[in-house]
């Protein structure tokens, strides 16, 4: 049985009034983008779906990436047979004995375009579910109002299609709906977790990295693009980052601040960079990973002096969460295997031993008045580097 | 040059010696060095190994690459043998297994004291399954077993087996040699512990095996050394060899079903030339893998028709390559108890997609004139 197109189901943009349109039209064209790998897809966007047609690419695969798009409720892969009751009958004990469950109620429901067909849709329905119990191991039971799994049934002239309902969503908005902020990222477990999460409401994002070599290694770097390699898979297939030669300005800090205060000096340093970056890409908010009360720099008092460098809005999406919730995000989008790699970032070079956890924001300004700051700041933000990551990235399938 | 012992080895595919040539001058580093130029190699080989594992349906920490299937096998029975001896000390294996596998097994229990039991065949080659259950005991740490046999064939049945272990005894740890399958036959390694592969087999590189070890299974490694292969496995990554072991294994599964279908046409047609002809037995079963056909010219030297048909161009063998050197009757064809006169007179003929009509015809002519003008020396 050939699977022959994938019918998508928008997530919680069906709440949507006027810009309803907006919507799918983003999202079609996420998914166009996420997809486009698969090069013999086609595409049609009608009011409440968009039509995958698969064109002979293999279901699974398709599916498997579909799974990372935002802005998709559910999706089901629809079976193309001849409109014949016996083929109707395998197809749809095909899906029954597919289902991952072992007890459930089921429904069928069968759409009778082609009005020649000898039965009734009921008839068919009968037919097709009396045939089900009789060819399954599965304990099943008949439901019509809130079943587990329903089966439609789509019956034309030249053919006959048997769908399901099952395969779940990201959810969410579609990504770059919701305009874009810049997610700062260390290569840490924390923010490419809140890179995510802010995607997932519909939030596309570019990158900022500080790096400080040759303090931090080329395998940090690395690391963090890796990340970015998994991420991107989730917004449309690109992600831009901007890399900050950082070492002069840590080296400043180091050298003007006393230890305790060196961690809340060069986070407010990044801070202004950040901003500086996002003004002059037109991006509306900050995003990073901090989590409250994980380590010094992020007591509400950190936060506080820190964060009063700039004006930009700083969104937090894992503020709130437990570490274990991080890491089980992280494991499940597949960043937490690169977030582990055991290379230093420029935060956990010259970590000081005892960071000030309730900095006062005067000294911290008393501290950066010894030297011009701003300068190296601009100079920071004057010769970032930045890098796109796509599917370019590491393309080396020819190897394999 | 006419070549039917694929079994034995493989011609390399163009498209593997393209890689990996490109590959070996730029890729020289030592994976396991901390800059860019070893860590980039060490990348390769990593994604070669995610790529095996999802190829395989297994994780890609379950997989570790060795220099052969024969160090793939000592790595897993002795392995499983040295970390488990507190558990038991006996091991279960067949009458006619590859020479990895079998004088691990002798060492074992020669030098080591372990307890060695091996499962009869029927004179088709196939085991008891009734035997096999009798002979697990509580202390039983490990089965090994091949899933397809080198000499005649003769297919195991690894999921039956796989089962049985799991109920009477579930600790016993079940390792497949699954060289002669992969690219072959379906390989399922779901109720498997430990299953050994190998490149070369599959138009790959020599020197290139690989052993997947599930999660739940400890071996004590065979080579010590630095942190390569998750520790067990010492030595300089042999990195080049295995990044080009993913391709070489995605091309014999993607053309696994056509090739299989080509080839029981080859066999089929084989095996009917052979029955008509009435100085020839065939010791390979009917359901054997169709990628081996193992037959007996009684009477002859069975080294003095090899050597007889190389002088036109064709290659074949008497047996296993491995152990060619030996002289008396292969085991595997001695544990079948075939008439000793079959058992010593064994040719065995290999096949792949590479083989064609022409070249089997060609060799059947070539084997009558030497039947009738090599003398019987028995």
């Amino acid at each position: 049985m050939q699977a022959d197109y994938i019918i998508v189901r928008f997530g919680e943009l069906t709440t949507k009034g006027k810009n309803r349109k907006n919507f799918s039209a983003r999202l079609l064209r996420n998914t166009k983008e996420i997809l486009s790998g698969f090069t013999r897809l086609t595409y049609r966007l009608t009011f409440d779906h968009i039509y995958i047609m698969l064109n002979g690419e293999n279901p699974d695969d398709v599916c498997e990436a579909l799974k990372k798009v935002f802005g998709i409720h559910s999706f089901s892969v629809c079976y193309k047979i001849e409109p014949d009751l016996d083929q109707i009958k395998q197809a749809a004990a095909e899906i029954i004995n597919n289902y991952e469950k072992e007890a459930f109620t089921f429904k069928i429901n069968t759409k009778r375009n082609d009005k020649n067909f000898p039965m009734m849709s009921m008839e068919i329905n009968r037919a097709v579910a009396g045939y089900v119990f009789h060819h399954t191991d599965k304990q099943l039971k008949v439901d019509v109002h809130d079943p587990d799994l329903m089966v439609r049934i789509e019956l034309r002239k030249d053919a006959a299609y048997v769908m399901d309902n099952v395969i779940l969503g990201a959810g969410g908005y579609p990504v770059g709906i919701g305009g874009k902020a810049l997610l700062m990222l260390s290569g840490g477990i924390d923010s490419p977790v809140a890179g995510y999460l802010v995607m997932k409401r519909g939030i596309d994002i570019e990158c900022i990295h500080y790096a400080s070599p040759p303090y931090t290694s080329d395998l940090a770097r690395e690391k963090v693009l890796d990340l970015l390699n998994v991420l991107k898979d989730y917004n449309h297939g690109g992600i831009r980052i901007h890399i900050v030669p950082f070492t002069k300005l840590q080296l400043s800090v180091y050298q003007n601040t006393d230890e305790s205060y060196a961690m809340t000096v060069m986070r407010r340093m990044m801070y202004r960079i950040a901003e500086g970056v996002a003004k002059k890409r037109n991006i509306k908010a900050i995003v990073n990973g901090e989590s409250i009360g994980q380590v010094a720099s992020q007591t509400l008092d950190s936060m506080n002096t820190i964060n009063q460098v700039i004006t930009t809005p700083v969104i937090r999406p894992v503020a709130c969460l437990d570490k274990l919730e991080i890491i089980r995000i992280a494991e499940k989008i597949g960043t937490y295997g690169i977030s582990i790699r055991p290379y230093e970032d420029c935060c956990t070079i010259f970590t000081p031993k005892n960071p000030a956890t309730k900095p006062k924001d005067y000294k911290a300004e008393a501290y950066e008045a010894k030297w011009d700051y701003a300068a190296e700041v601009q100079e920071c933000i004057d010769n970032i580097e930045t890098i796109v990551v796509n599917a370019n990235y590491k393309n080396d399938e020819d190897l394999f | 040059m006419i070549y039917l012992d694929y079994v034995a080895t493989t011609p390399l595919s163009d498209d593997i010696y393209q890689t990996y040539t490109q590959l070996l001058k730029k890729y020289f580093a030592n994976a396991d060095s901390a800059y860019r130029l070893g860590y980039e190699v060490n990348r390769l080989m990593e994604t070669s190994r995610a790529k095996i594992a999802s190829m395989l349906h297994v994780k890609e920490d379950e997989l570790i690459f060795t220099s052969c299937a024969s160090e793939a096998n000592n790595l897993a029975i002795k392995g499983v043998a040295f970390q488990y001896q507190n558990r038991g000390r006996h091991i279960i294996t067949t009458a006619i297994e590859h020479s990895s596998v079998a004088n691990t097994c002798r060492e074992l229990a020669e030098v080591f004291g372990f307890e060695v039991d091996y499962l009869s065949v029927d004179n088709q080659g196939h085991i008891d399954l009734e035997e096999l259950k009798s002979l697990i005991r509580p202390d039983t740490i490990l089965v090994t077993t091949m899933y397809v046999n080198n000499e005649i064939g003769v297919i195991n049945p690894i999921k039956d087996i796989a089962k049985i272990i799991k109920t009477v005894n579930p600790k016993t740890k079940y390792h497949v040699d699954m060289v002669q399958a992969l690219g072959k036959l379906p390989v399922d390694l779901n109720d498997i512990d430990l299953a050994t592969f190998s490149a070369h087999k599959i138009f790959g590189l020599k020197g290139s095996g690989l052993l997947y070890k599930k999660h739940s299974t400890t071996l004590v490694p065979l080579i010590n050394g630095g942190q390569q292969e998750f520790d067990l496995r010492g030595g300089t990554s042999n990195a080049c060899t295995n990044i080009v072991l993913a391709k070489t294994i995605r091309l014999a599964l993607e053309s696994q079903k056509a090739h299989y279908d080509y080839v029981k046409k080859l066999n089929d047609f084989m095996r009917e030339e052979i029955k008509k002809r009435e100085a020839l037995v065939i010791n390979s079963p009917e359901d054997a893998s169709p990628f081996i056909l193992n037959i007996s010219a009684p009477h002859y030297k069975p080294e003095v028709l090899v050597h007889d048909l190389e002088s036109s161009g064709i290659y074949i063998s008497t047996k296993s390559a491995c152990s060619s050197k030996a002289t008396e009757a292969s085991h595997t064809l001695a544990a079948m108890h075939l008439d000793e006169e079959v058992a010593i007179s064994a040719l065995r003929l290999s096949f792949s997609h590479l083989t064609t009509m022409d070249e089997l015809k060609t060799f059947l002519k070539a084997l009558d004139e030497s039947l009738t003008r090599v003398r019987k020396q028995r």
